[in-house]
């Protein structure tokens, strides 16, 4: 039952994948490479931050702070020592997302619930604030333009098989900690925390060990998003950018592991469509959004698990 | 022999009501003891504060011969003592399986791993199986928890703290909300699993078959003292419990 279940899932992923990977085969022009680099690193960043809220249950407004963070460490070395930095600060904006969710997560795992989403989002609006305002060293409202990676990254087409395989090694990643004891520790924190302290086992550890997980891939998010849109600007770090990735998971449903990857295509297609077409395109993605919330509450994934488990149950009751 | 676990002069207040009164006994390793009690008499809250999750006004536990007073839970259940809720309290979403699963992945250390799957973890599987054959549940393994009938999970609790491999087990009414059907089975499941698991157990009941059928020690809280200790015989004959407690028709 168990291997049948991650058959399905490892063909449904090697089948996405491909289909990623068809792409600029079929598009060759810059456009629709574009939307699709969107839907992977915005996926990423949704399955990264979903870690934290569908799976261990702690709700972070804040996310922004180290996609930003990672955005930012490849615009601020590539303006400040050049092209060849380029690789080299996707990394260091992870290590520095890394170190700092750990410094921001001892100060912020001490409160729960609707505090700690409160707190999140005081330190995101706070790292937008001080970027948006250091105009001299960050470029403020303009930030960065041309940010072009170096060599045969420089071409689109390479850079996109780029973004893809880390998108698809991170996700691997992830998946194989939600899968493992750890994964389980985490789930069961937001089912039953007490009951976890019973088990012998620390529930803010886990919290932080998470959270620091989940902030290190927003941040290669971030860091990867630079290269896709040749530019970063502090919108990366303002809170619609948190709230985002929380719509993209409510979209593809949180209690899924790839709902909100899912999430993040729907997401970025219908931003995209409706951009296209009207100027008041918030408004209508909106009115979207709320539709869907409503018509499907369990998200996109959600709703047609259910849909199968109720169309299994009532086969099995025919052919009993 | 040593007791396993000691109370010595235990006292708490919630502001001006004592709760636990200056409780003291012994429990040796391999006893199968139990509390009763009328309600409010500070069972639960006892075995709050030997668990770690209150902290004592006075007085000292010890576990194993050292001092855990003031110790956090996480500590103590690391220690080796189990606890099974009186309100289960067990990972609703997450398998049968997983429930048990991921307290023998506590006990052996491996719950911190992060990359290989929880299903690659044999010793932890075939653990937590054989813990789900002993409880009987071994047939819903693959189903989510809160789809069990009410006993059934009371019975995943204490699986989940058998995964732990507890040298002392506190029960908190194992019986309560159960048909007398069902009272009579877990009540010979828990003497069973008292042998298979060599357990010292301590268990709050308040279904009286149960208490006089299985326990060798019965101890009598009332209003968070301790009015008497002994055998079940000498508990039936006290007339100070009978009075407070057992009423005339025990007897």
């Amino acid at each position: 039952m168990r291997s049948i279940k991650g058959y399905k899932e490892a063909a449904f992923w090697t089948v996405l994948f491909l289909a990623f990977a068809l792409v600029p085969l079929f598009k060759s022009s810059g456009y629709e490479l574009m939307l699709a680099g969107h839907i992977l690193v915005w996926g990423l960043f949704a399955v990264s931050f979903n870690m934290l809220w569908g799976g261990t249950g702690m709700l972070s407004f804040g996310q922004a702070l180290y996609y930003g963070l990672g955005a930012y460490s490849v615009g601020l070395m590539f303006k400040y020592w050049g092209q060849a930095w380029f690789l080299p600060s996707i990394l260091i904006g992870i290590l520095a997302a890394v170190v700092l969710s750990v410094l921001v997560g001892l100060l912020i795992i001490r409160v729960s619930g609707v505090f700690f989403t409160v707190m999140t989002l005081a330190f995101g609006q706070l790292a937008w604030q001080i970027t948006f305002r250091w105009y001299g060293f960050t470029g403020g409202d303009d930030g960065i333009q041309g940010v072009i990676p170096p060599g045969i990254l420089g071409k689109p087409a390479v850079y996109y098989y780029f973004t893809l395989v880390l998108v698809a090694a991170s996700i691997f990643c992830l998946r194989r900690i939600s899968e493992s004891p750890m994964g389980l520790i985490l789930r069961c924190v937001r089912q039953n925390p007490d009951r976890v302290r019973f088990l012998g086992q620390s529930v803010k550890r886990n919290q932080l060990s998470v959270y620091m997980i989940s902030s290190a891939f927003a941040a290669l998010a971030g860091g990867l998003m630079a290269g896709v849109d040749n530019s970063i600007h502090p919108n990366m770090l303002y809170w619609t950018t948190s709230g985002e990735v929380i719509l993209m998971s409510v979209l593809g449903g949180i209690g899924q592991f790839f709902g909100p990857f899912i999430g993040a295509a729907v997401l970025v297609v219908i931003e995209d469509a409706v951009g296209a077409r009207t100027e008041f395109w918030p408004l209508i993605v909106g009115i979207i959004m709320m539709v869907m919330v409503l018509l499907l509450p369990r998200g996109l994934v959600g709703e047609i698990q259910q849909l199968r488990a109720r169309l299994r149950s009532s086969a099995q009751r025919m052919g009993g | 022999m040593d007791p396993i676990l000691l109370l010595d002069s235990v006292d708490k207040a919630f502001g001006g009501l004592r709760v636990t009164s200056d409780v003291s006994f012994s429990v040796f390793p391999g006893d199968i003891s139990a509390i009763i009690g009328p309600n409010g008499a500070g069972k639960t809250t006892l075995f709050n504060q030997i668990t770690g999750h209150l902290l004592p006004d006075k007085g000292r536990i010890v576990f194993e011969g050292e001092d855990v007073t003031g110790r956090t839970t996480q500590e103590i259940a690391a220690r080796g003592m189990g606890r099974a809720f009186q309100v289960t309290s067990i990972f609703q979403e997450e398998t049968v399986l997983d429930n048990v699963r991921v307290a023998c992945l506590s006990k052996l250390n491996q719950a911190r791993k992060s990359f290989r799957p929880v299903r690659h973890f044999k010793e932890a599987t075939d653990k937590a199986y054989s813990i789900l054959e002993s409880l009987g549940l071994e047939k819903h393994s693959d189903r989510p928890a809160f789809e069990l009938a009410h006993g059934d999970q009371k019975l995943l609790d204490i699986g989940v703290a058998l995964g732990l491999e507890p040298k002392l087990l506190l029960l908190d009414e194992p019986t309560s909300g159960m048909s007398p059907d069902e009272r009579q089975l877990t009540r010979e499941l828990i003497r069973r699993l008292w042998k298979e698991f060599k357990l010292t157990l301590i268990f709050i009941e308040h279904d009286m078959d149960t208490v006089f059928g299985i326990a060798q020690v019965v101890r009598v809280l009332h209003l968070g003292r301790l009015l008497a200790e002994g055998t079940p015989d000498e508990i039936r004959s006290n007339p100070e419990v009978v009075t407070a407690y057992l009423g005339e028709d025990i007897k």
